[in-house]
C-alpha cells in the first residue's frame, strides 16, 4: 500500500509551543482566586491515624481548609486511596491543606497535631512470606486483581518451604497464580542443557520530569481539572468516579504532560484531591506536588525475585521453561507485572512446555503501577542473560539461540494458546544483525585495550500493542477543511497526530487543510483508549480509519442525492466527491459539508450511531450541524494479541579497573508494522534505549529495611541516565512489514524499545566479562569490579534494597 | 572558547553566585526552609517548622530586554519570580533543587539554574528566558527552529532548559563539536531520553546560525 501521509515526517502541531515555552502544563495555569494546596503525608512506612487536630492550623489567617480521608470516599479493599487514615508507605497522603500560598500551607501543616500509631511494616516480600513475618497491610499481605476485581488476603509460606531452597535459590511456596501447558517433565527430559537460576529485578520510580500538580475548580455545576496525565479521554470516567460526579460534568484538560512512562496513564486518586478541596472551600485550588512527593505518590514499577529453570535442545530450542516470580507489589492493589512477564516468556522464547507460578506480595513502599513494559521489560533483563549462558554451554551463537526460538505468525502462546496478529522478531534480529555487522563485531568480544575490554550484546523485548472497540470522529467543515477530533493524550510521542493523519490519508486531504483537535474534553473528543501499553498506533489508526470511512460513505451518499445515481457511482479525491464515470460531475468537500448541514440527520451529527460510547455521543451532539460528521466505533476484525517486538544490539567497553563502561554503539530494531512517523519512531527507539540503559545499569530504588525509609528521593540519588551516560548517536531501524489486522498495517512500539536495550546492555557487559552471569539488575560498577577482580558479590543472590 | 561545565556549584555556572553563596544568603535572609515555599519544593514532612517571612521589596529586573518592577521576598528564587510574579511559565521546575536543569535561564548570557538563584542577586543583570528568544517579528530563534526541525522534544518539559543551555553554548562557541555540545547539555536531564535529538538540534542550530 502506498500512502501520501503515512510514513512521512511532519511537524507536530504541539511542538511549536514546546520550544517557545507557551505549552501549558497543569501547574502553568492560573485562575482568578486560585489558592494553594499541599499534602501532609506519612513520615512512617505504616501507621494508623489516631487523631488529627487541625484547630491551630485552621485558625491561621489565610488558611482555608483541611481535607482528610473522612472527607473523601473510601475506595474499598486494597484499591489506592485518595487520602488515608492507614498510611502504608512513607509519603502516603493523609490530609491536604488549602491556604493563600504554598508557604502558608506548609506553616499550617506544621501546626497540625497528628497522632500516628506505628504499625508493623516490610520492604522485603520474602520477609513478609516468612512464617510470622510482617504484613504491609492490616488486612493482609497479598493483593491484586482477579478478573478485574480487587482482592486482599494473607499468605505465609512454611519454614519447610524456605528450607527446601538451597542457599541463593528462590524458595517456592504456594503460589497465588499459576498455569501450565505441555508437560514439563517431558520437556526437561528432552533437553540437552538445563539451567536453573534465581534472579532479582528492582522496582523503579518513573522520574517523569513534571511532578503531578493539579488544578481544579467548579463552575456551573461542572468540575474542571487540569491534570498531569498521559491520556485525554480515557481518564475521564475514572476521574469522575473518584470525584463522584457524572463524566459529563467533568471538564478534563491534559493538553501537555511532562512525561508519564505509565505512571500517569489514566486517572490516579491524588488527581481528585484539589477537586474535593475546591468543592469544600469554594475556591479554585492548585495542588502542587514537589519532586520529593513525586517519589511517593508518583508510584513505581514492581520488582521481581524470581527463579527460572529452562531446558534447551542441542541447537538451542527452548524445550521447557519453569518460571516462578515473587513480585514486590507495593501497599495496595498493585500491578500485574508478574503475569505479563510470564506471557512474555511464553511468546518471545516460545517454550514447548511451560509452567508459571507467581505471587504478589505487599510492601510498605510506593504504589506499584504500570511502567514502560510492565513485567515484560523486567523479565527481559532476567531471561536474556540466561540465553547467553545457554548459548555458551551449547557452543552455539548468541544470535542463533534467539532466532531459533522467535515467534512467528502461527505462534500460539500463554496458557490459553492465544494467537498473535503478526510477529516478525526474527526479521528484526536478522535486519539488525546485518546492519550492526553482528558477525564482524562478535569477533571483538573480549578484545583488550589497556584496562578496557570490549563486550558485544543483543536482546529483545515484547509488549502487546493495540486494542479495538474505540471510536473515531472527524468533521468536514463547510470551508472544506478536516477537523480530526482525537482523545489521545500527549505523552510526547506525537502519536495523537500520527494516528489522526490516517483520517486525512483516507479522505485524500491536503494535510495543510487538516486540524487535530485535542487536549480538552470541551473540544468534543471521542472515546479513545489511554496513551499507555504501546497501543495508540494500532488502536487509534483504526478509529480514525473507521471515522474517515464513515465520512467517505456520507460524501458519496450526498453526491448521489444531489447529482443522481447511487453512492457506489462516486469516488473521492482532490477535495471532491465525483462521479467515477464523469469526474466533472462533482461536489467539493465544502459543498458536501454544507449539504450535510442542510440534510441533517446522521450527515450533520444530529443523529449518532447507537454503538458508540456515551462520551462520543456527547461529542457528536456538540458538533451537530457544524459540517459533515464522520463517526464510528471500531468494529473491524481483530483476532489475536497485537504484539510489538524490538531487538537491540550493543557494543560496550568496560574498564576493568573502575567497573565503569562506555556504550560505544547501539542499534534498536522495531517490529511495529507500517511506520507511521519515522522521526517519532526514531525518538521512541533511541529514547527507549536511554530508559533501558537506566533500567539495566543506573537507576536506584532502595528502601531501608530497618526503618522503611526511602534512600533514593531525588533525581541524583536515583541516578537516571544523563546525556553523558549514553552514546552521542544511536541507530534505529524498523522491520516494516504491515500487520494484517490494522487498516494501514501499524502496530505500537513504545515499550519493548526500552527492554531490548536493557537486555542488550546486560548481554554486552556479560560478554565483556567472559560470560559472567549477573543475576540482577541494575548491574553497577562495583558489581563489575568484583567480577573483574575475582571477589565475591557484596550482596546475597536474592537480596533486595541493595546499593 | 569556553565550554560550559554544568556543576551548579561553580561560580561560572551561576554567573558569579556559587551554591555556597546562595545558601549563605538564604540563611542571612532568616528564612531557611521556606525558601521556594511559594510552590512545590517544600521539604518532606518532618521538617523543622519555620515561619515563612521576610519583607517583600520592590525591585527592578531586566527580563527579556524589558525592565520589570516586581515585589520580591528576600529568599525568593528567580524561577519563582519568573513563574509566579511575572507569568513567565516557560521556565519549568522539575526538581527545584538544582538537579534537572528544566529551569535553566540566561544571566548575562551565562546559563544558570533559576531554582538555585536568588532574585535579589540578579539586579543589574540581563535575565533571558525561553519567552525572550523570539525576534520582535515573532520569528523563532535559530535554536528553536532547529529543535523543531530535528524533532528534539518529546514531552517538552525539559525543552526550555535544553534550549537555554544551547543558546548559551552558541554564544560562547558558535561552532561546537558534538562532544562540546554534549558537555554543554550535561546539566539538563531528559527523562524521555531525547538526548540525541537535542544534540542534533544543537548541531543544526550551529550550522544554520
Amino acid at each position: 500500500m502506498s500512502f501520501n501521509l503515512i510514513g512521512k515526517d511532519f511537524t507536530p502541531p504541539d511542538v511549536l509551543a514546546k520550544v517557545t515555552g507557551k505549552a501549558k502544563y497543569s501547574e502553568d495555569f492560573r485562575v482568578e482566586g486560585m489558592v494553594s494546596c499541599r499534602l501532609l503525608s506519612s513520615p512512617m512506612p505504616h501507621g494508623l491515624v489516631r487523631s488529627i487536630d487541625a484547630t491551630a492550623a485552621l485558625a491561621m489567617k489565610g488558611v482555608y481548609g483541611v481535607l482528610t480521608a473522612d472527607d473523601v470516599p473510601d475506595q474499598g479493599g486494597p484499591s489506592r486511596s485518595i487520602l488515608t487514615n492507614e498510611p502504608k508507605y512513607v509519603g502516603d497522603p493523609i490530609l491536604a491543606v488549602a491556604a493563600e500560598t504554598d508557604e502558608l500551607c506548609q506553616d499550617a501543616i506544621e501546626a497540625i497535631i497528628l497522632d500516628l500509631e506505628p504499625l508493623e511494616f516490610t520492604v522485603d516480600p520474602l520477609q513478609s512470606l516468612y512464617p510470622g513475618g510482617p504484613n504491609a497491610r492490616s488486612d493482609g499481605n497479598i493483593a491484586g486483581r482477579k478478573k478485574g476485581a480487587p482482592y486482599v488476603k494473607e499468605t505465609k509460606w512454611s519454614a519447610r518451604d524456605f528450607a527446601a531452597a538451597k542457599e541463593g535459590e528462590l524458595p517456592m511456596g504456594p503460589a497465588e497464580d499459576e498455569w501450565l501447558y505441555g508437560d514439563l517433565e517431558v520437556g526437561f527430559a528432552d533437553s540437552t542443557y538445563v539451567l536453573d537460576e534465581s534472579f532479582v529485578t528492582q522496582g523503579l520510580s518513573h522520574h517523569a520530569l513534571e511532578p503531578r500538580s493539579a488544578l481544579s475548580y467548579w463552575q456551573n455545576g461542572k468540575c474542571f481539572v487540569h491534570a498531569s496525565c498521559q491520556s485525554q479521554s480515557f481518564p475521564v470516567p475514572f476521574l469522575a468516579g473518584y470525584i463522584g460526579i457524572d463524566p459529563a460534568d467533568l471538564v478534563f484538560i491534559a493538553e501537555f504532560c511532562g512525561g508519564g512512562f505509565g505512571g500517569k496513564g489514566t486517572a490516579y486518586p491524588e488527581m481528585a484531591i484539589p477537586a474535593y478541596m475546591s468543592k469544600k472551600i469554594g475556591r479554585p485550588v492548585m495542588m502542587r506536588i514537589s519532586r520529593e512527593e513525586e517519589y511517593f505518590v508518583g508510584s513505581a514499577r514492581p520488582g521481581f525475585q524470581g527463579r527460572l529453570k529452562m531446558g534447551f535442545s542441542a541447537d538451542g530450542r527452548v524445550k521447557a521453561c519453569d518460571l516462578y516470580i515473587v513480585q514486590e507489589n507495593g501497599p495496595d492493589v498493585g500491578m500485574n507485572d508478574y503475569l505479563s512477564a510470564a506471557d512474555a516468556v511464553s511468546l518471545v522464547y516460545t517454550p514447548e512446555n511451560m509452567r508459571f507460578r507467581g505471587i504478589p506480595v505487599q510492601t510498605n513502599t510506593p504504589p506499584r503501577v504500570p511502567q514502560r513494559g510492565p513485567g515484560q521489560n523486567q523479565i527481559a533483563c532476567a531471561v536474556e542473560p540466561l540465553l547467553d549462558k545457554a548459548a555458551a554451554e551449547l557452543g552455539i551463537s548468541r544470535l542463533d539461540i534467539r532466532t531459533i526460538n522467535t515467534p512467528n505468525n502461527g505462534t500460539l502462546f500463554g496458557p490459553k494458546k492465544g494467537k498473535v496478529t503478526s510477529a516478525y522478531l526474527k526479521e528484526a534480529y536478522e535486519k539488525g544483525a546485518e546492519a550492526f555487522e553482528w558477525e564482524r563485531r562478535s569477533k571483538l568480544s573480549g578484545q583488550k585495550n589497556g584496562t578496557k575490554v570490549t563486550g558485544i550484546g543483543l536482546g529483545a523485548a515484547y509488549h502487546s500493542a493495540g486494542y479495538s472497540g474505540f471510536d473515531g470522529l472527524c468533521v468536514i467543515t463547510p470551508q472544506g477543511k478536516l477537523n480530526i477530533h482525537t482523545g489521545v493524550g500527549n505523552l510526547g510521542t506525537y502519536s495523537h497526530t500520527a494516528t489522526s493523519r490516517v483520517a486525512a490519508e483516507m479522505l485524500k486531504m491536503d494535510w495543510a487543510d487538516c486540524t487535530v483537535v485535542r487536549g480538552d474534553s470541551r473540544k468534543h473528543l471521542p472515546w479513545n483508549l489511554a496513551q499507555f501499553g504501546s497501543n495508540t498506533s494500532y488502536t487509534m489508526t483504526r478509529t480514525n480509519y473507521v471515522a474517515a470511512m464513515d465520512a467517505i460513505a456520507k460524501l458519496k451518499e450526498i453526491a448521489a442525492v444531489d447529482l443522481g445515481g447511487s453512492a457506489e457511482d462516486y469516488d473521492i479525491g482532490d477535495g471532491r466527491v465525483f462521479a467515477t464515470a464523469d469526474p466533472s460531475s462533482h461536489l467539493t468537500y465544502a459543498e458536501a459539508a454544507q449539504r450535510a448541514i442542510e440534510l441533517g440527520g446522521k450527515y450533520s451529527g444530529v443523529e449518532a450511531p447507537e454503538d458508540i460510547n456515551p462520551m462520543t455521543t456527547r461529542a457528536v451532539a456538540g458538533l451537530a450541524g457544524t459540517g459533515l460528521i464522520g463517526v464510528a466505533k471500531d468494529t473491524l476484525n481483530q483476532e489475536g494479541t497485537v504484539p510489538a517486538f524490538a531487538a537491540g544490539f550493543m557494543q560496550v567497553e568496560v574498564d576493568l579497573e573502575t567497573g565503569k563502561y562506555e556504550i560505544i554503539d547501539y542499534l534498536g530494531v522495531a517490529d511495529c508494522g507500517t511506520v507511521l512517523h519515522p522521526a517519532g519512531l526514531a525518538q521512541q527507539i533511541k529514547g527507549g534505549a536511554v530508559h533501558g540503559i537506566g533500567l539495566a545499569g543506573y537507576e536506584r530504588h532502595v528502601y531501608d529495611p530497618q526503618n522503611g525509609l526511602p534512600a533514593c528521593v531525588g533525581l541524583n540519588a536515583s541516578k537516571l541516565p544523563t546525556i553523558l551516560d549514553v552514546p552521542s548517536t544511536m541507530d534505529a531501524l524498523a522491520v516494516e512489514i504491515a500487520d494484517p489486522m490494522n487498516p494501514v498495517g501499524a502496530r505500537g512500539i513504545g515499550e519493548p524499545v526500552q527492554g531490548c536495550a536493557a537486555a542488550a546492555l546486560l548481554s554486552a557487559l556479560s560478554d565483556a566479562l567472559g560470560g559472567h552471569y549477573f543475576n540482577r539488575v541494575p548491574v553497577m560498577p562495583d558489581m563489575i569490579l568484583n567480577v573483574a577482580s575475582g571477589r565475591t558479590p557484596s550482596h546475597k543472590p536474592l537480596q533486595v534494597n541493595t546499593f | 572558547m569556553t565550554v560550559q561545565t554544568f556543576d551548579p556549584g561553580t561560580a561560572q555556572r551561576t554567573g558569579g553566585l556559587s551554591r555556597r553563596e546562595l545558601i549563605k544568603s538564604v540563611i542571612a535572609s532568616g528564612a531557611v526552609v521556606s525558601a521556594g515555599a511559594l510552590l512545590a519544593g517544600c521539604g518532606p514532612n518532618g521538617e523543622t517548622p519555620v515561619k515563612a517571612g521576610g519583607v517583600e521589596r520592590l525591585i527592578s529586573l531586566n527580563v527579556n530586554g524589558k525592565v520589570r518592577r516586581v515585589d520580591v521576598l528576600p529568599q525568593e528564587t528567580l524561577a519563582n519570580t519568573l513563574r509566579y510574579r511575572l507569568g513567565l511559565t516557560g521556565t519549568k521546575l522539575g526538581c527545584d533543587r538544582g538537579e534537572c536543569g528544566a529551569c535553566t535561564i540566561l544571566l548575562d548570557d551565562l546559563p544558570v539554574y533559576g531554582c538555585s538563584t536568588l532574585t535579589h542577586n540578579v539586579r543589574g543583570k540581563a535575565v533571558t528566558t525561553v519567552e525572550g528568544l523570539q525576534a520582535a517579528d515573532g520569528s523563532l530563534h535559530p535554536v528553536q527552529q532547529a529543535f523543531i526541525e530535528e524533532l528534539s522534544p518529546q514531552c517538552g518539559y525539559c525543552t526550555p532548559g535544553q534550549i537555554m543551555s544551547t543558546v548559551a553554548l552558541l554564544k560562547t562557541n558558535a561552532n561546537p563539536s558534538r562532544e562540546e555540545a554534549r558537555q554543554a547539555l550535561a546539566g539538563n536531564l531528559c527523562r524521555c531520553g531525547a538526548y540525541e535529538h537535542y544534540l542534533n538540534g544543537v548541531m543544526r542550530a550551529a550550522q544554520e546560525a
